[in-house]
């Protein structure tokens, strides 16, 4: 009786519960000085399954701390997050978490690279192999299986570790400043890129960036964050069609929600400076 | 030393097919002109290399062959007493005289320098892990390891020569001794020092600290150990001659003090070059055996580590 009813439960949770729910999750830890400091104030968001959403804010807002809370890797001072409405399943190993530096393991082959994160998990070497190749296959990594991170561009191993983290996160990946560290010629075409790939991997996406440009290309939603302590200033959903094009940002309804976007972005860095020279 | 085109990244019949490639990826983003570009540097590095590690020992034969020369001509003055000072070519005829003892005596040396270095070598990354796995361990051990160091291993061989006797064991432990420390310090300093975010990423895996340890942070430290490693083998041989030089019955040390009682400055220093080239020797040999270890360590450093 019990399970028929947790079960009809969680059924229909599925079907209208977002697949990430951030509530209330604030952030304190304390300073050198012994001073309390707010990293993140009541942040609420959600990502839906599929949707690609994404996180602008000004460094220094918290970001990263965001991520790494929703990625399991730190407790939040207040709130919670649930994974498919579940605030208590476990989250490491089950979210595909990719951090700004690609992070290869210099003495493995990029093929071994990229089943990391399977290989914590238990899956069987051939399995994570054959699975990886197909993706080397998708990625355009093709030919590269052994070759060391040392031996390829900024780019390929930027797609490696997108690789791995694909691989090790299923479905769901929370991508911080991916193409942050990349010269500005390979992240337009990473984004393109990514653009191009993400449709045909159904994966769910949280992107952090700084870059408006980058989060209008790439996102169907895009929550602004304050400078820290971090709060969500503004949310607003992206009004462009797929499969997306870069020259659609010139559209007049977006340069007016990119204006919006970067006013909401730049007014808080000037009231923030403001408050530090006074 | 050679060892290039099994490194090399790709072989021919997997040359990357990037242009031919189905996949959504634009030609900008691989720009296959500079990959072939990097693969040829790749491979007309190995060629480089040999001509440029000749080339980089040039300098240092032809001062040493400058130095003989010098040694020869003054200590072929007549005013020069051979029995203090013998000439590079007495030097050379006691060598190829003495060559069968000097053998027995360098094997003896070798085995002493290989068991005490085998010791150092398990004790050293045991104590290395142990240190680095428990801060406890880390403030306990750490301050007793440097003091060891600080103790003049002249004033300990003699005692340890008393405690466990002319053979083996006497020698070994003074080697043990000597390469211990580097070994423990580097391996500890090589995990201390491994990138937070990787560990971070690793947990996001889901990876407990034993995993993250193995996969991570020990292959992360192998070049530093190595660097210990090479410390330590250099260090040993003159160990485990000084160790016979207290007191023993075979080694090379036993056969320099031999020589120096009869005045036989030609068999000394006949001794001390075989010491030399069996300390380079094994240097060497680390190194091509950290070279074959990881070949990863040297490709990155080729690149400029990027």
């Amino acid at each position: 009786m019990n399970d028929i009813t947790a079960g009809t439960r969680t059924a229909h949770a599925a079907a209208d519960t977002p697949l990430l729910d951030v509530r209330g999750v604030t952030m304190r830890y304390r300073g050198t000085r012994g001073q309390d400091v707010i990293a993140l104030r009541d942040i609420s968001l959600t990502v839906r399954a599929g949707e690609f959403v994404a996180l602008v804010g000004p460094s220094g807002c918290g970001k990263t701390t965001l991520l790494s809370i929703i990625a399991g890797l730190a407790q939040p001072s207040e709130g919670t997050v649930a994974l498919r409405g579940d605030p208590a399943a476990p989250r490491l190993g089950h979210i595909g978490y990719m951090p700004q530096r690609d992070l290869l393991l210099p003495w493995r082959k990029a093929l071994d690279n990229a089943t990391a994160g399977m290989e914590v998990r238990g899956v069987s070497r051939k399995e994570a192999r054959d699975r990886a190749r197909g993706l080397f296959q998708t990625f355009g990594l093709a030919g590269f299986e052994r070759a060391y991170p040392a031996m390829l561009s900024g780019g390929m191993r930027q797609r490696v570790a997108f690789a791995r983290t694909v691989l090790a996160g299923g479905d769901v990946l929370l991508l911080d400043e991916p193409f942050g560290a990349l010269d500005a010629l390979t992240r337009a075409s990473l984004q393109r890129w990514l653009l191009d790939i993400w449709g045909s991997l159904g994966a769910t996406c949280l992107l952090v960036t700084h870059d408006v440009e980058e989060a209008l290309l790439l996102a169907d939603r895009i929550y602004v964050l304050s400078p820290r302590p971090g709060r969500i200033r503004l949310e607003s959903r992206v009004p462009l069609e797929r499969p997306r094009r870069a020259e659609m940002l010139a559209r007049p309804e977006l340069a007016a929600l990119k204006a919006d976007l970067l006013a909401a972005l730049v007014d808080e860095a000037i009231a923030q400076e403001s408050e530090v020279t006074q | 030393m050679s060892t290039d085109t099994r490194h090399s990244p790709l072989r021919e019949d997997q040359a990357p097919t990037v242009g031919s490639s189905e996949a959504p990826v634009r030609e900008t983003l691989l720009a296959p002109t500079a990959l072939s570009a990097r693969r040829l540097a790749f491979r007309r590095g190995a060629r480089e290399r040999s001509w440029r590690v000749g080339r980089a020992a040039l300098p240092a034969v032809i001062l040493l062959a400058a130095l003989i020369a010098l040694w020869q001509w003054y200590a072929s003055q007549p005013s020069v007493d051979p029995q203090l000072l013998p000439t590079p070519v007495a030097v050379w005829t006691s060598l190829v005289a003495q060559r069968d003892i000097l053998w027995y005596h360098t094997l003896v040396t070798l085995n002493e320098t290989l068991v005490g270095f085998a010791v150092a070598l398990v004790a050293g990354v045991l104590f290395g892990t142990a240190i680095d796995f428990s801060p406890v361990l880390r403030r306990g051990l750490y301050p007793l390891l440097v003091t060891s160091q600080t103790i003049p291993i002249i004033t300990l061989a003699p005692l340890l020569v008393l405690w466990f006797g002319f053979g083996l064991l006497s020698k070994s432990i003074v080697v043990l001794l000597v390469c211990f420390f580097p070994i423990t310090v580097a391996l500890s300093d090589g995990l201390r020092a491994s990138d937070p975010e990787l560990i971070k990423l690793y947990r996001s895996f889901g990876a407990n600290a034993l995993r993250i340890f193995w996969s991570v942070r020990l292959p992360g430290a192998l070049p530093s150990l190595f660097s210990g490693i090479r410390i330590a083998i250099t260090y040993s041989v003159i160990g485990a001659i000084f160790a016979e030089y207290v007191g023993a019955s075979a080694g090379l040390g036993f056969y320099i003090e031999l020589q120096q009682h009869s005045f036989a400055t030609a068999g000394v220093i006949a001794a001390i070059v075989v010491t030399a080239v069996l300390s380079v020797a094994l240097f060497l040999a680390t190194t091509l055996i950290e070279r074959i270890a990881l070949p990863w360590y040297y490709l990155q450093d080729r690149s400029g580590g990027a």
